[in-house]
């Protein structure tokens, strides 16, 4: 699932020239190509072949979801049998109001939760709401839970290579 | 908050991927809404100043670059929050960092382009801070999808 797809140099430079976002001007890609070295029709064909090869995952606004109402934030986690969590987590990551749902070591005495779903809402009520949804799919199968709601975002840089 | 209109939420809401890969992309992207490709750039603009967008452009997945990307946490002392947020920020490998509600308060992601590059930010984060820097690597990625729609 995670395995990295074959980038050449121009490729790399292709990513630091545009991971801080694509010039606002008419043709984006023909600065961007300028500032690299290539054509206009070289940056398109390479950010096509990084979208189909999954090191792109997509191209477009990223909103800082605070500012458009998203302002209850619930990481919540699960401590899930570990025979039920594969089949229950594709479950949970199919809600559609989870963002991400990954499987995580537990760090037992102090944090026995392997499951983890980030959840999204305008209120805290309705985030818990939400958990309890999560909690109902689960069943039996979750021995317990819990919600992290995020107080304070301290960085938010996007990722830098 | 910055308020946002109609206009605003429909760009946010349509452009969350799938920009177009042509000569004039905003333009055609523009069309679709119904805009001027000067308005849409114009819009863009505000609001990536009042940062209503963290940025527009794409969105790499790290790991299929060969790099690794880790979700950490420390339990940090409330005395020592904001100069510990500051220690930890410092890295570049750190990509976010939210203070969250638990005994483990501090949640951070380091994003490496090299596998060995994880170890070796925790060891500085735990040099720096005298903190234990507890990591959990995914094991499984069940879904991944941070589209939302503009509520505000």
């Amino acid at each position: 699932m995670n395995g990295a797809a074959k980038l050449d140099a121009v490729d790399r430079a292709l990513i630091v020239a545009t991971q801080g976002g694509l010039p606002l001007v008419a043709r984006p890609y023909h600065v961007v190509g300028e500032q690299i070295g290539i054509g206009a029709e070289e940056v398109i064909a390479r950010l096509q072949a990084l979208l189909e090869a999954g090191v792109i995952r997509r191209i477009g606004a990223v909103p800082n979801h605070y500012a458009i109402g998203w302002t209850a934030n619930g990481m919540t986690v699960w401590d899930v049998a570990d025979e039920r969590v594969d089949a229950l987590g594709v479950r949970v990551g199919s809600l559609d109001f989870v963002t991400h749902c990954y499987r995580r070591p537990r760090a037992l005495p102090a944090w026995p939760y392997n499951l983890f779903a980030m959840v999204h809402g305008s209120s805290r009520d309705e985030v818990r709401d939400k958990a309890a949804r999560i909690a109902a799919l689960l069943g039996e199968a979750s021995r317990g839970g819990d919600i992290l709601f995020s107080t304070r975002i301290l960085k938010k840089a996007g990722l830098r290579i | 908050m910055p308020e946002l209109d109609a206009l605003d939420r429909r760009i946010i809401d349509n452009l969350q991927g799938d920009f177009p890969l042509c000569d004039e992309p905003y333009a055609v992207a523009a069309r679709q809404l119904g805009i001027s490709g000067e308005e849409l750039l114009e819009r863009l603009r505000r609001l990536l100043d009042t940062r209503v967008l963290t940025r527009f452009g794409p969105l790499v997945h790290i790991e299929r670059m060969g790099g690794a990307f880790v979700l950490a946490a420390l339990q940090v002392p409330d005395g020592r929050y904001d100069e510990v947020a500051d220690l930890v920020n410092a890295l570049p490998e750190v990509a976010h960092n939210y203070r969250r509600e638990h005994a483990l308060n501090m949640w951070f992601v380091l994003a490496t382009e090299a596998q060995d590059g994880i170890a070796a930010a925790i060891a500085r984060i735990e040099e720096a801070t005298g903190l234990p820097v507890h990591a959990f690597p995914k094991e499984r990625e069940y879904f991944v999808e941070m589209k939302l729609a503009a509520r505000a």
